[in-house]
């Protein structure tokens, strides 16, 4: 018998939790970038998880468009992070306040 | 004994998978250069991915590092080498006082409730939902033309409009990296 699916969605929430951490705590647009994929990738074990238990193919193929936006995501943030550092020199967001008011 | 309820192997998986996710992802945040985040990205991508084979999610499992472990972290590398970010960066104090307490305190609220979520909901008490229309899902080559099947079907609008997401995210990220040239107002480009 397998194990429960509540280990695997203890651990994907644990997941969730380190990336949330991270993304609230560093400030390299880069790093944070890489703590949204470990939510992203905390969510996508959920929906598989629950995909077994409930024997429903819809949660795996959600995991598919979520890789996909994922995909696109991390194109369009990267590009945006070249064009921010080819300006200011620097990749923390810390820096970014031109539109504070 | 854990051992005595399931299947030896199949607890070592999930301990193998969880003990991959767990110190990649604690990586991505503790280590401060960012090539060393992004390797540990990697770690952790496949610890996600062992997880995907052990529930039946073989397709899923080599997307995930295909498109992952491959794609998207040789892109994170490739633009840390571009900017040369890699040992920058050092090792500073927060700038907002209190900020990592504040984090780490809202953070445990939401784990917490969600694990609490967990526990007294009916969802993970093993018994298989009536929301289950279909026939079980099924492994190897079997999962690949039952996830093909609905996404091919059910899911045909959505996929169609991830074509047009993604040749809009890569013009996006063409225009947005793209250096400005003195010629490019007369369109004199290529």
């Amino acid at each position: 018998m397998n194990v429960p699916a509540a280990w695997y969605l203890v651990l994907a929430a644990v997941l969730f939790g380190i990336g949330a951490f991270g993304l609230l705590t560093r400030r390299s647009a880069l790093i944070m970038f890489m703590c949204i994929e470990l939510m992203l990738n905390a969510v996508n074990l959920t929906f598989v998880t629950f995909s077994r238990t409930l024997s429903d193919i819809g949660g795996q193929a959600a995991v598919f468009f979520v890789m996909v936006v994922a995909a696109a995501e991390v194109t369009v943030g990267l590009g945006i992070v070249v064009a921010v550092f080819r300006r200011r020199a620097s990749t923390s967001v810390d820096e970014l306040s031109e539109m504070k008011g | 004994m854990i051992g005595a309820a399931y299947a030896i192997p199949n607890v070592l998986v999930f301990l193998t998978a969880a003990l991959l996710i767990l110190v990649g992802a604690v990586g991505v945040l503790a280590l401060r250069n960012p090539v060393h985040s992004a390797l540990s990205l990697i770690m952790t991508l496949f610890g996600v991915a062992i997880a995907f084979v052990a529930q039946s999610a073989d397709f899923l499992a080599a997307v995930q590092v295909i498109v992952y472990a491959g794609a998207i972290v040789v892109l994170f590398l490739f633009v840390i080498m571009f900017l040369g970010v890699d040992r920058r960066e050092a090792v500073r104090v927060e700038p907002l006082v209190g900020q990592r307490v504040f984090a780490g305190i809202g953070v445990a609220i939401t784990v917490a409730g969600l694990i609490t979520l967990l526990a007294r909901s009916h969802w993970v008490t093993g018994a298989i939902a009536v929301s289950s229309s279909g026939q079980a899902l099924s492994t190897g080559s079997g999962n690949v033309t039952q996830l093909g099947g609905a996404v091919f079907t059910t899911y045909l609008f959505a996929f169609e409009a991830t074509a047009a997401l993604l040749i809009i995210a890569v013009v996006g990220a063409v225009l947005l990296a793209r250096r400005e040239r003195a010629g490019d107002a007369e369109g004199s480009e290529e």
